[in-house]
C-alpha cells in the first residue's frame, strides 16, 4: 500500500517536473512529433534498417573518437607511437581504436546500402529532393572526415595516400600549386598538415556532419518516409486524421530498429574481435610502418570506400598536357548525384512497379560500382584500366541517360495501399 | 537475388589482395599465438639473435612477462641482458648512426613487423639466405634481394647455396636464382631450424599485437552475448508488431 502511494506521489512529481519543462521547452511536443506520433509506413523491409544503423555508427565514432583524442598525439614525431601506446598501454585502448577503425568502414557500408535503397524505391524523388541533397552532403562530409582521419595514425599508407589525394588539387590550371600548398600548409605533407587535419577531423567536420544529420532527419519528418511501394501513405487517412498504413515511430520502429541493429552488431563485433584488419581492407598492412617520406609503399591504393572514384580518376587519360580531366570526372561523379531526383522521369517511384529497363540499369549500376571499386585497388594496368573505363562510362550513362530511358520504360500501376503481410 | 549478387561480388574481391605480394612463393609459417611454450622459446630466440641490432620499441618487458607467464626476476635474469627495469621497452644495443655506417641501413624496429609484412613473409625470409660473394655480408636473400641484413642465424642453419639456372622470360635468357641447395651445415637440422624460426616468428606475431589472443577469446563471448541479445530483440519486435495488420 505504502509503496503504491509513494509511486503515485513520485509519478506526480515527475509529471509536474515534465509540465514545468514543457512550459519552457517543447519536450513533450518534440517527442510526439518525432517519435510517438510520427507515422512511418508499416511496410518497411530489410533496406530500411540502414538509416538508424548509420546514426548508431555516427554516435559510436564520436564516442570512441573522444576517448582516442585523450591519448593520441597529433605530431609527426609522436602520432604513430601514440597509436601503439593506445593499442598496448591504454586500458581497453585496443578495443576503442578497433571500434573506431572498423566503424569508419562500417559507416561507408551502411551509407552505400542506404543510398542504394533510395535508388531502389525512389526515395530521392519529389517531395524528398532536399532530403536527398542533405544526404549527398552527408556523404561528402563523410568522405572528407574519413580522408583526414586516415592521415592521423601517420603510417606510411596514411602519408602516401594523403600525398596522392592532396596532389590531385595540383592539377587545376593556374591555381593548382598554390591550392595544394594552402591545403597542406607546407611544401610537403608535414607536421603542420597533420595538425590541421586533426583539427578538422575532430572538430570541424563532425560539427558539419551532426548539423547535416539533424537537417536530414527534419526534412524526412517534414515530408514523411517513403516505403518499398513508393506511394504516399498520407493520401489514405483514417477518421482520426492519421495515415491508415502508418505506425508510430515509437514503439513500433524503435523496437524494430533495435532488432536490425542487433544483427548489425553481431557482424560488427565479429570483425572487431576476429578480423580488425579484414584482410587489409579495413587496416592496410603498409600502415603498420611509420610514415616515411623517402620510401613509397609498393602499391598505393586508398581504403576500399574510395576506390571506385580512384578507378575513375585513373580511367581518364591526360589530355592537352594536363591530368585535370580525371580529377574533374571524379568530382563530377559525386556532383551528378545531386541531380538524381530530377533526372528520373518515371511516373512511379518504386522498382516494384518500374519496367525492365530501370531494373536492369540499376543492377548494372551496382555491378559497375563494385567493379570500379575492385579496379581501384589493383595496379593501373590491363585489364583493370579497360574495366575502369567501361565502369566510368556506365556510371555516367546511368545518370545522364536516365531522363530518356526512364521515360520510355514501361511501368505497372501503383496500388492504392501499401503491401503488407502481418508477421 | 540482389543480395546474392552483392555477396558474390564481395567474395570475388577477396583473392585480389591475397595475390598482391611479390613473385616469391611464401611458405606457410604455421604459427600459433595460443602456444605459450612456442612463444617463450620465441622470446628466448628474439633476445639472443634479434635484439642486438633490432629494437621493439613499443614492447614492454613486463607485458611480455605477464602474457607469457614469466616473472619479473626471471625476466631480468634470463632475457634482459642489458639491464633496465621490467617496465622498460625493448631497446636495441646498436646505435642507429653506426648501423647505417655498418650495414648501409638502420635495422628496422620489429614491434609491428609481423603486421606490416605478415608471418609467412618473415618465416620464409629467415629461411632464404644463401651464399653470395658479391654482397658485403657474403649472403643474399631470395625473399628480399640484396637485403642489408647479414645471416645472423648462419651458425644454426648453416649457409645455403643458390641453384642458378638459365631462365628464358619473354625472349630474354638470363641467369636466375631458382631455388636453394644445401651448403655448409649448421648446428641444427633443417626441421629443427624451421621450428626455431617458427617460434621466433610466432613471438614477432605476438608482439605485433599483444592483445590478439585475449581479443579473440573475448570475442567469442561478445558474439554469443549479441546473439542472445538478437533473440530477445526479435521477440520484443514480434510482440509489438502483433497488433499491426
Amino acid at each position: 500500500m505504502s509503496s503504491n502511494q509513494s509511486n503515485t506521489a513520485g509519478g506526480g512529481r515527475l509529471k509536474s517536473l515534465g509540465a514545468w519543462v514543457d512550459a519552457r521547452f517543447p519536450m513533450t511536443a518534440l517527442w510526439k512529433e518525432h517519435m510517438s506520433e510520427y507515422d512511418a509506413p508499416k511496410n518497411f523491409n530489410f533496406w530500411y534498417y540502414f538509416g538508424s544503423i548509420a546514426i548508431f555508427v555516427l554516435a559510436l565514432q564520436i564516442f570512441t573518437g573522444i576517448f582516442l583524442t585523450m591519448s593520441y598525439k597529433p605530431s609527426d614525431i609522436e602520432a604513430f607511437g601514440s597509436v601503439e601506446y593506445i593499442m598496448r598501454d591504454v586500458e581497453w585502448g585496443w578495443l576503442i581504436r578497433y571500434l573506431h577503425s572498423t566503424g569508419a568502414s562500417a559507416f561507408f557500408i551502411v551509407v552505400y546500402l542506404h543510398m542504394f535503397r533510395a535508388l531502389l524505391y525512389g526515395s530521392h524523388r519529389k517531395p524528398r529532393e532536399l532530403l536527398w541533397i542533405f544526404g549527398v552532403l552527408i556523404y561528402l562530409a563523410l568522405m572528407a572526415e574519413a580522408f583526414m582521419g586516415y592521415l592521423l595514425p601517420w603510417g606510411n599508407m596514411s602519408y602516401w595516400g594523403a600525398q596522392v589525394i592532396v596532389s590531385l588539387f595540383g592539377t587545376f590550371p593556374w591555381i593548382g600549386d598554390a591550392l595544394v600548398e594552402w591545403i597542406r600548409g607546407d611544401y610537403y605533407i608535414s607536421d603542420i598538415t597533420l595538425n590541421r587535419f586533426f583539427a578538422l577531423h575532430v572538430v570541424a567536420v563532425p560539427l558539419v556532419l551532426i548539423f547535416l544529420v539533424v537537417a536530414h532527419i527534419l526534412a524526412l519528418h517534414e515530408v514523411g518516409s517513403n516505403n518499398p511501394d513508393g506511394i504516399e501513405i498520407k493520401k489514405t487517412k483514417g477518421p482520426d486524421g492519421r495515415p491508415l498504413d502508418g505506425v508510430a515511430m515509437h514503439p513500433y520502429y524503435t523496437v524494430k530498429d533495435i532488432y536490425g541493429l542487433s544483427i548489425f552488431l553481431v557482424l560488427f563485433a565479429a570483425v572487431v574481435f576476429f578480423a580488425p584488419e579484414l584482410g587489409g581492407f579495413f587496416l592496410e598492412a603498409a600502415n603498420f610502418e611509420p610514415a616515411n617520406p623517402l620510401l613509397t609503399p609498393e602499391h598505393i591504393a586508398p581504403v576500399w570506400y574510395f576506390t571506385p572514384y580512384y578507378a575513375m580518376l585513373r580511367a581518364v587519360p591526360a589530355f592537352a598536357g594536363t591530368q585535370v580531366w580525371g580529377v574533374l570526372v571524379m568530382f563530377s561523379a559525386i556532383l551528378v548525384l545531386f541531380f538524381a531526383p530530377w533526372l528520373d522521369r518515371a511516373p512511379v517511384k518504386s522498382i516494384r512497379y518500374r519496367g525492365p529497363i530501370y531494373k536492369v540499369a540499376l543492377m548494372l549500376f551496382a555491378a559497375a560500382f563494385i567493379m570500379l571499386g575492385y579496379c581501384g585497388m589493383k595496379p593501373a594496368e590491363q585489364p583493370f584500366k579497360a574495366m575502369s573505363v567501361i565502369g566510368t562510362i556506365y556510371y555516367f550513362a546511368f545518370f545522364l541517360l536516365m531522363p530518356w530511358y526512364s521515360r520510355i520504360d514501361s511501368h505497372k500501376p501503383e496500388p492504392q495501399r501499401v503491401k503488407y503481410h502481418a508477421h | 537475388m540482389l543480395i546474392k549478387k552483392i555477396v558474390l561480388a564481395a567474395v570475388m574481391l577477396f583473392p585480389a589482395l591475397a595475390c598482391a605480394e611479390g613473385a616469391v612463393h611464401l611458405d606457410h609459417a604455421g604459427t600459433d599465438i595460443h602456444n605459450e611454450a612456442s612463444l617463450q622459446r620465441g622470446a628466448r630466440n628474439f633476445v639472443n639473435y634479434c635484439l642486438g641490432c633490432h629494437s621493439a620499441q613499443y614492447v614492454r618487458w613486463n607485458r611480455v612477462g605477464s602474457d607469457l607467464g614469466i616473472g619479473d626476476s626471471e625476466l631480468q635474469q634470463y632475457l634482459m641482458f642489458s639491464g633496465g627495469k621490467p617496465f622498460d621497452t625493448m631497446q636495441s644495443a646498436m646505435p642507429r648512426a653506426q648501423a647505417i655506417e655498418w650495414f648501409g641501413a638502420a635495422a628496422p624496429d620489429l614491434s609491428l613487423i609481423a603486421r606490416s609484412r605478415g608471418v609467412d613473409y618473415l618465416y620464409t625470409f629467415l629461411r632464404s639466405f644463401y651464399a653470395d660473394a658479391s654482397r658485403p655480408s657474403g649472403v643474399n636473400n631470395l625473399v628480399l634481394p640484396n637485403a642489408a641484413m647479414p645471416h645472423v642465424l648462419a651458425g644454426l642453419q648453416g649457409v645455403k647455396t643458390a641453384r642458378i639456372e638459365l631462365v628464358t622470360h619473354e625472349g630474354q635468357t638470363s641467369k636466375q636464382v631458382v631455388g636453394l641447395a644445401d651448403g655448409t651445415p649448421g648446428t641444427l637440422s633443417a626441421e629443427e631450424y624451421d621450428s626455431f624460426v617458427r617460434d621466433t616468428v610466432n613471438f614477432l606475431d605476438y608482439i605485433g599485437e599483444p592483445v590478439k589472443a585475449k581479443r579473440q577469446s573475448m570475442g567469442v563471448w561478445v558474439v554469443l552475448f549479441l546473439l542472445v541479445f538478437w533473440l530477445f530483440t526479435y521477440l520484443l519486435k514480434k510482440e509489438y508488431w502483433k497488433d499491426v495488420h
